[in-house]
């Protein structure tokens, strides 16, 4: 290992290692930095993030200062980028439910239920009436926690922190039914192609009913906490300015582009799992700003326990799974002494009873089913917008393709167009209001 | 553009077909032998084979045909031959495909048209139809394809463009001017598949770091994994594991 010292630079000192060349930098060379001042004193390039509280995970933002005014807000991301699309492509469609839940980790069962449409339109089937109704059920449930997540970290960012610790202790109560339904907090792979892993346990519908009865009042809470608080309106109010024109151009959907005055709510506007059966309204806001993005999000809160409500009413008992049994997946788990595990009736069957099954069980879990060549296009409207689904299959039994249009990606492009020309302390306020998750965002 | 004889007429309504053959058929892969799975009537087409080769007759059904008419209208129709030799209907979504040099003035005016009004680019993805045998995988064949979702809110419809390119000449006019949404998405493009955009204001990698190599949603990107030993077993990394094609 030679170590030849570089003294050209006394900040930057190099040095060759088998390994390649190191660089020491040191700092403290402002005073030599060539061509600074022709940028003006007051010009300060500020770097925030990538591990900063209020920039919502892992988002970088490069900002140019006048004074405290913005002038350039540039946008870097891709440290959480994990590679789930390609992942895909080297598992079964079963196992890739489990790999999208993992992308927008605060709206899991929609990456759910956007894939599962996607490979069920590939497939040609739809799942029974039961797997719908549930399905919307629990999708509603995990908008309120994920608006809930979006409203506590928007009131952490602008230093309300009570906003914080309420809607997380009301998220905690959508994350126990979650738990309850599927199993797991987050990251449930509960919706599967062709129905649902599992049926709702017992005394779910009861716990669900406890919860629509509680949480009205919650939100009456946030509303007493925040909507009426003169600081908090100032701060939100006219940050984060765009308009129905400036969303279209660059993308924008969900509840942004609803505060900015377009009732555009793929539930409604291209209906599917039977939403165009459920009474609910569309909230918008008129003033394409923070303000309104919030007024929608709490009153999307609402909307969704009526829906919830609707689809507990209307449950019929029925299977939850496609019947074909080329593709449903075999496995019946249920809750024995030692936990959650494969039920016994079905190891019975599949071992004392029905040689076919034995079959389909064993080529189902290893290799999965084929689905037909083709490609489809299938968007759901996310918590944060327009959630879409481009799979692409060649009529094996792994995807061939499965390309993520995240909402949360697409949004996060209009971060310069409602940060310049504001002030630095409305930036936090615009990004804050479009609720970007970074799993989704870089996938 | 020649299929097996066999093939059954809703298998082309799907658009299951390929060039040259490469079909494999039943649910679980058995030929020969009984197929006591059933499902035997599954056509499949080799990898890369996934993009059918024919193109839908008329009418297509649905709106379809008013946008195809309505398209043609706006840009006339010796411009609508040239550019769109190919459309696909197939599971109710429409595909023009689009030679590239004329995918800019096809995409004005689908935003701008009064009969159009496709007011949002939903999605820009790339896929790579690259295979490593069979007739697919010739060379200079246009393997990497960007994929354009356009959505009319006026209408309520959905159409879906797309393009095809070599990865010799991967050249790909960007759509930014017209739809600057697509500005990130066109980076995440050329990340992934190594797409260029002409015209693109600033083509930089998105996701992965600036100084990587390659192209990483390519078919023909090494994964580079490893073996994992576990409980006795070995468990090969996943490009390398059983496929069961």
């Amino acid at each position: 290992m030679s170590t030849t010292y570089d003294p050209v630079d006394p900040y930057a000192g190099s040095y060759d290692t088998t390994e390649g060349r190191v660089y020491t930098v040191t700092g403290g060379d402002w005073d030599q930095t060539l061509g600074a001042e022709a940028y003006g004193e007051e010009r300060l390039v500020v770097n925030m993030g990538p591990q900063h509280p209020s920039t919502h995970g892992v988002l970088r933002l490069v900002l140019d200062l006048e004074g405290e005014t913005v002038t350039k807000a540039r946008v870097v991301i891709g440290y959480l980028h994990t590679g789930i699309e390609k992942n895909t492509e080297y598992r079964t469609w079963t196992q890739g439910t489990t790999f999208v839940t993992r992308m927008d980790y605060l709206s899991p069962l929609y990456n759910e239920a956007g894939y599962c449409l996607a490979v069920e339109k590939l497939l040609g089937v739809e799942a029974p009436q039961r797997a719908q109704t549930i399905r919307v059920l629990v999708m509603e449930l995990n908008r309120i926690a994920s608006h809930l997540v979006a409203l506590a970290t928007f009131g952490m960012e602008m230093g309300a922190l009570t906003g914080m610790t309420n809607g997380f202790r009301e998220r905690e109560l959508v994350l126990d039914l979650l738990e309850e339904i599927t199993g797991l907090r987050m990251n449930h792979a509960y919706i599967r192609p062709g129905g649902l892993a599992q049926d709702l346990p017992e005394g779910a519908v009861e716990h669900i009913r406890e919860f629509l009865a509680v949480m009205p009042a919650r939100v009456a809470d946030f509303h007493k906490l925040l909507t009426g608080q003169p600081i908090w309106q100032r701060r939100l109010k006219d940050a984060g300015y765009l308009d129905v024109t400036g969303c279209v151009a660059l993308g924008v959907t969900g509840p942004v582009l609803r505060a900015a005055g377009l009732p555009w709510d793929l539930r409604k506007v291209e209906p599917y799992l039977g939403y165009q059966t459920y009474d609910f309204e569309v909230p918008t806001a008129d003033t394409c700003d923070a303000w309104g993005r919030y007024l929608v999000r709490m009153a999307e809160v609402n909307e969704s326990l009526k829906i919830v409500e609707q689809a507990l009413d209307r449950l019929e008992p029925g299977p939850v799974m496609v019947e074909d049994k080329k593709i449903a997946w075999p496995a019946q788990l249920s809750l024995g002494p030692d936990g959650m595990g494969n039920s016994l009736d079905h190891v019975r069957h599949i071992m004392g009873q029905s040689m076919e099954a034995l079959i389909h069980h064993f080529k189902l879990v290893t290799e999965g089913f084929r689905v037909p060549a083709g490609q489809v296009y299938v968007p759901v409207e996310s918590p944060r917008g327009e959630l879409g689904y481009h799979v692409v299959s060649d009529g094996g039994t792994r995807p061939w393709r499965v390309h993520v249009r995240d909402p949360s990606f697409v949004n996060l492009q209009a971060t310069a167009a409602m940060s310049e020309g504001g002030m630095i302390a409305d930036v936090i306020a615009a990004i804050a209001s479009l609720d970007p998750v970074m799993g989704g965002c870089d996938r | 553009m020649t299929g097996p004889g066999d093939r059954s007429g809703s298998d082309a309504a799907r658009g299951v077909t390929a060039p040259g053959g490469g079909f494999r058929k039943g649910a679980f892969g058995v030929t020969g032998s009984g197929d006591t799975s059933g499902f035997g009537g599954l056509v499949r087409v080799e990898p890369g084979g996934a993009v059918a080769l024919h193109s839908t007759e008329r009418p297509y059904g649905g709106y379809f045909d008013e946008v195809t008419d309505a398209l043609v209208e706006a840009v006339g129709q010796a411009t609508y031959d040239a550019a769109v030799h190919r459309v696909l209907v197939d599971r109710g979504e429409i595909t023009y495909f689009v030679a590239r040099e004329h995918l800019l003035p096809l995409v004005q005016a689908l935003r701008d048209d009064e009969a159009l009004r496709f007011e949002l680019c939903s999605s820009v993805s790339g896929v790579d139809y690259e295979d490593s045998g069979g007739p697919a995988a010739t060379p200079g064949r246009p393997r990497l394809h960007v994929v354009y979702h356009l959505t009319s809110m006026t209408y309520r419809r959905r159409i879906r463009l797309e393009v095809a390119v070599t990865a010799e000449d991967p050249h790909v006019p960007s759509v930014t001017g017209v739809y600057p949404t697509a500005d990130w998405q066109e980076r995440e493009t050329w990340d992934m598949f190594g797409v260029v955009f002409d015209g693109h204001p600033a083509l930089t990698r998105i996701l992965m770091p600036d100084d990587w190599d390659g192209h990483p949603q390519r078919k023909d990107y090494p994964l580079g994994g490893v073996p994992v030993e576990y409980h006795d077993a070995t468990i090969p990394p996943p490009d390398t594991r059983r496929s069961y094609r």
